[in-house]
């Protein structure tokens, strides 16, 4: 911690009481008020779960394969960053990009996975042949397909009118709960890819100057803590009821 | 993100050097300057607030009177709740922090100076685009905006936009300015200034910016779950497609409560650093009072129900609150008799800044005696949105924090200008003060339990709220008398008072052993700090080695100090936020969103410039 310290002194006092840097304890302040916010959004969320007047419901849209699969991109994008900054600290200055890089990349790839899913959901459409015989799925009958056969003239229904922020309760928290972690991984691509130019201009990324990369990780990481639980709480649990309820 | 030591070629504006007149105002990141503003600012809101408060009780002075519409009725107190909260309480406290805290852990400035500086002209811009609303009508759904006052059906006017927007802003401010000093007290104390050594006004702040930067996150959740309600149509507060306007209220006031600690704790900081100084005592049982304090921002977080006794939550609910509020007063109360106990027996000097910590005491205690009433689930149901509740919060807020503020104006003001006021028109204003609040807000418990609602823009006559109502429009006047008595007082002598001495009242902690008012880099040499009340301790104590730490060393020069130098980037960056703000609330401008658009460039622009500039140019 002390050679942190030392290597940042041109910006910083030369002095500080706890021997910590200013700006990563500023980076876990923020951290901590950033908590705050996701707890507040995956709250509503709970608080709303199971209260939407009007289907579709999670388990209609959610398709846990893919969102695994996207899910596994993010955290391996974590591992990334960390091959990334230990990279810089052994003066691997290629190494640093490659892994920055695919960081990036990875990143990308989960926003990729969400535009994906918003787009899929919001033009979701149910085509049932015969309302006579309805699907089993994970486990339990479709409330909202049973919905839709029992407002339905016939036995035949279709609709496509998909999964909008506007629809019901669950695409309201939903759409705006993953949507501002999608933002937060937008940002965290922007910051990396803004060091990854950086580490091309002479002495601006340097092992001594390892700090700047080492709170975008952080945050990086942060975000990807989020997703484990935003992962786990609304897809997991939204489509496996909890036992016994 | 990242400040280097190699400017970068392609963005490189000059930075300003040594700049004067506006221009060193607008780039400044001296601590002290910017604690200036942020007091000058604040106070300039603060009697706008007093402004719409005075038309308000004009309107109520009589029954059936027809000042103003009750539209604008509802504009005024929501605009003065907004106000005396967001935009005079806690920047008044900001305003304490940013000068003092440093000088008084023995520091040269805060640890993020140009952070600092974009909280300030953040807040400015919050502030601005809030009071600038009331050309083509303010908000006016109550300052904790319940919903569906708020939602786009019932308010489909710009006022709710302008709310919320300034909020987020000032909300950026305010977390801006929070890790700002979470990191300065925690990382640039002095060395030998230990947790247990630190002023208590200090150790107030830090609890504080701890309760903002847990605190905001959720009211801006709150607020961005509003807009997206109005501009495109969700659903979290429609009780048509089956939201509940309860959500609002929890995550309101699960923000709202400590906020209250927020806009308090600060004050009692405030009076715990005076009360000893003119009792020429130690602060009586100092470690407790700081373990109340945070006790207090603890319990904070298990309260919030109790603004919400009557919603009809049920009455586990409302017990459990009821309990929990009522032992919040516990540590309350432990400060109170700690207060008490460091006046006992003290050689007492009553000045102006004792006054009104003295006051403080006073109406603080009945505030809190009024709020015990209210934590009762069952007494509470009487006393709801009656004028018993504006009563109570005038009490802890203008009796409470506002005393507590204007004791701390008066007691460091010859530090920071270097001039003594008039203490003849001190104590004038004081009994003005004490007069002038009781007079107005007293009156208010009586007409509240005889069921006056509050915020009604009118009443019928032979309601039995003619007399009170009328006597508590009277105070208002003494209270206009006391601050123009201020304002004359302190206005003229910053101009040409008689110069102060360094340390005036024989005070104890650090910042009365520099210079009044102090150089731009606090101390000449970083003090060593060795006792509790360290200043007092070298003046009279046992030190050893009994000498003051500014200006006894003639190994330290000037030039060995590196101040931070000055900075565009937080002002443009702030700028951004304002424009991004408008561009929001008047989002079909020529083109949609577009004026957010270019708010948005103008933050992004700003924070690479800011990021990419180092605190100090190489020499």
């Amino acid at each position: 911690m002390s050679t942190d310290v030392h290597n940042n002194t041109h910006e910083d006092h030369d002095y500080t009481t706890t021997g910590l840097n200013h700006r990563k304890m500023l980076m876990w302040a923020f951290l901590g008020s950033d908590c705050m916010f996701f707890g507040a959004l995956i709250a509503t969320y709970l608080v709303y779960q199971g209260k939407s007047l009007v289907g579709p419901y999670p388990i209609d849209v959610f398709d846990i394969p893919v969102t695994s699969v996207s899910t596994f991109v993010l955290l391996m994008s974590s591992m990334s960053m960390v091959l990334a900054y230990a990279a810089l600290t052994q003066n691997k200055i290629n190494g640093f990009r490659i892994w920055m890089a695919s960081t990036a990349i990875m990143g990308a790839t989960f926003i990729g996975f969400q535009v994906y899913e918003f787009s899929s959901f919001s033009t979701f459409h149910v085509d049932i042949e015969s309302c006579a015989e309805q699907k089993v799925k994970y486990g339990k009958f479709d409330d909202y397909e049973a919905e839709l056969c029992s407002n339905a003239k016939d036995d035949h229904v279709e609709t496509h009118d998909g999964l909008k922020p506007q629809t019901n309760l669950f695409g309201t928290t939903f759409y705006t709960l993953t949507g501002f972690h999608g933002a937060h991984v937008t940002l965290g691509i922007v910051w990396i890819l803004s060091l990854l130019f950086l580490s091309y201009k002479k002495g601006m990324i340097t092992p001594e100057r390892h700090l700047d990369v080492d709170l975008a990780a952080l945050y990086w990481h942060f975000v990807d803590v989020v997703w484990i639980v935003i992962f786990t709480v609304i897809y997991l649990f939204g489509v496996f009821p909890f036992p016994g309820s | 993100m990242s400040s280097l030591p190699i400017p970068v070629p392609n963005i490189k504006i000059s930075r300003p050097v040594n700049p004067t007149g506006i221009w060193s105002w607008l780039t400044t990141v001296d601590h002290k300057r910017i604690g200036i503003m942020y007091g000058i600012t604040a106070f300039i809101l603060f009697l706008s607030g007093g402004i719409e408060a005075t038309i308000m009780r004009l309107q109520l002075a009589g029954p059936e009177l027809d000042i103003v519409s009750a539209a604008i009725y509802n504009q005024l107190f929501t605009m003065h709740g907004t106000t005396m909260i967001f935009l005079a309480i806690m920047p008044l406290s900001a305003a304490f922090f940013n000068y003092l805290i440093p000088l008084q852990i023995g520091a040269r400035d805060v640890a993020f100076p140009r952070l600092n500086a974009f909280s300030y002209w953040t807040f400015l811009g919050g502030a601005l685009m809030l009071k600038l609303s009331w050309i083509g009508g303010a908000t006016d759904a109550g300052w904790f905006g319940y919903a569906p006052l708020t939602s786009i059906d019932q308010n489909p006017g710009k006022g709710i936009d302008f709310w919320i927007l300034s909020l987020q802003i000032l909300g950026v401010a305010s977390l801006g300015s929070a890790f700002n000093f979470i990191v300065t007290i925690i990382n640039l104390r002095a060395p030998g200034m230990t947790w247990m050594r630190l002023p208590l006004f200090t150790w107030m702040s830090f609890i504080t910016a701890i309760l903002l930067v847990l605190a905001f996150p959720v009211i801006t959740v709150a607020l961005i779950e509003l807009t997206f309600d109005r501009y495109f149509a969700f659903n979290f507060f429609n009780v048509a497609n089956g939201g509940s306007v309860v959500l609002w209220q929890h995550l309101f006031w699960v923000f709202g409560h400590p906020e209250v600690y927020i806009l308090i704790l600060p004050a009692m900081g405030i009076v715990s650093e005076v009360l000893p100084v003119f009792s020429r005592k130690p602060l009586f049982g100092y470690a407790t009072v700081v373990l109340a304090g945070a006790i207090i921002a603890f319990m904070g977080w298990m309260v919030w129900s109790h603004h919400m006794f009557t919603v009809g939550l049920g009455p586990v609910a409302n017990t459990v609150f009821t309990i929990t509020t009522m032992l919040i007063a516990v540590p309350t109360g432990i400060k109170m008799f700690n207060w008490i106990g460091t006046i006992w027996g003290g050689s007492l000097k009553l000045n102006t800044p004792m006054l009104f910590s003295l006051g403080f005491i006073a109406m603080f205690l009945i505030g809190g005696l009024s709020g015990v009433m209210h934590a009762v689930s069952a007494h509470d149901a009487q006393q709801q949105d009656t004028y018993f509740v504006p009563a109570h919060i005038h009490y802890v807020l203008f009796g409470g924090a506002i005393m507590a503020i204007l004791s701390g104006i008066y007691f460091w003001f010859p530090k920071f200008s270097g001039k003594m006021y008039s203490e003849r028109e001190g104590k004038l204003h004081f009994w003005l003060m004490m007069i002038g609040q009781n007079v107005t807000f007293f009156p208010m418990h009586f007409v509240g339990l005889d069921g006056m609602p509050r915020r009604i823009y009118t009443y019928a006559e032979g309601m039995g709220w003619d007399l009170w109502n009328a006597v508590a429009t009277a105070g208002v006047f003494i209270l206009i008398a006391g601050f123009l008595v201020m304002i004359n007082n302190l206005g003229r002598h910053w101009r040409n008072g008689p110069t102060a001495t360094d340390d005036p009242w024989d005070a104890r902690t650090l910042e009365w052993s520099i210079s009044s008012p102090p150089p731009h880099y606090n101390f000449e040499e970083i003090p060593v700090v060795r006792s509790l009340d360290d200043w007092w301790e070298t003046k009279y104590g046992t030190h050893e080695k009994a000498v003051p730490v500014s200006g006894s060393s003639e190994d330290a020069h000037n030039s060995d100090i590196h101040m931070p130098q000055p900075s565009y980037w937080p002002a443009v960056t702030s700028l951004g936020l304002f424009v991004g703000g408008y561009g929001i609330v008047f989002n079909d401008l020529l083109f949609p969103y577009l004026f957010a658009g270019i708010g948005l460039l103008i933050t992004v622009i700003g924070v690479y410039a800011w990021s990419l500039e180092p605190v100090n140019d190489p020499e």
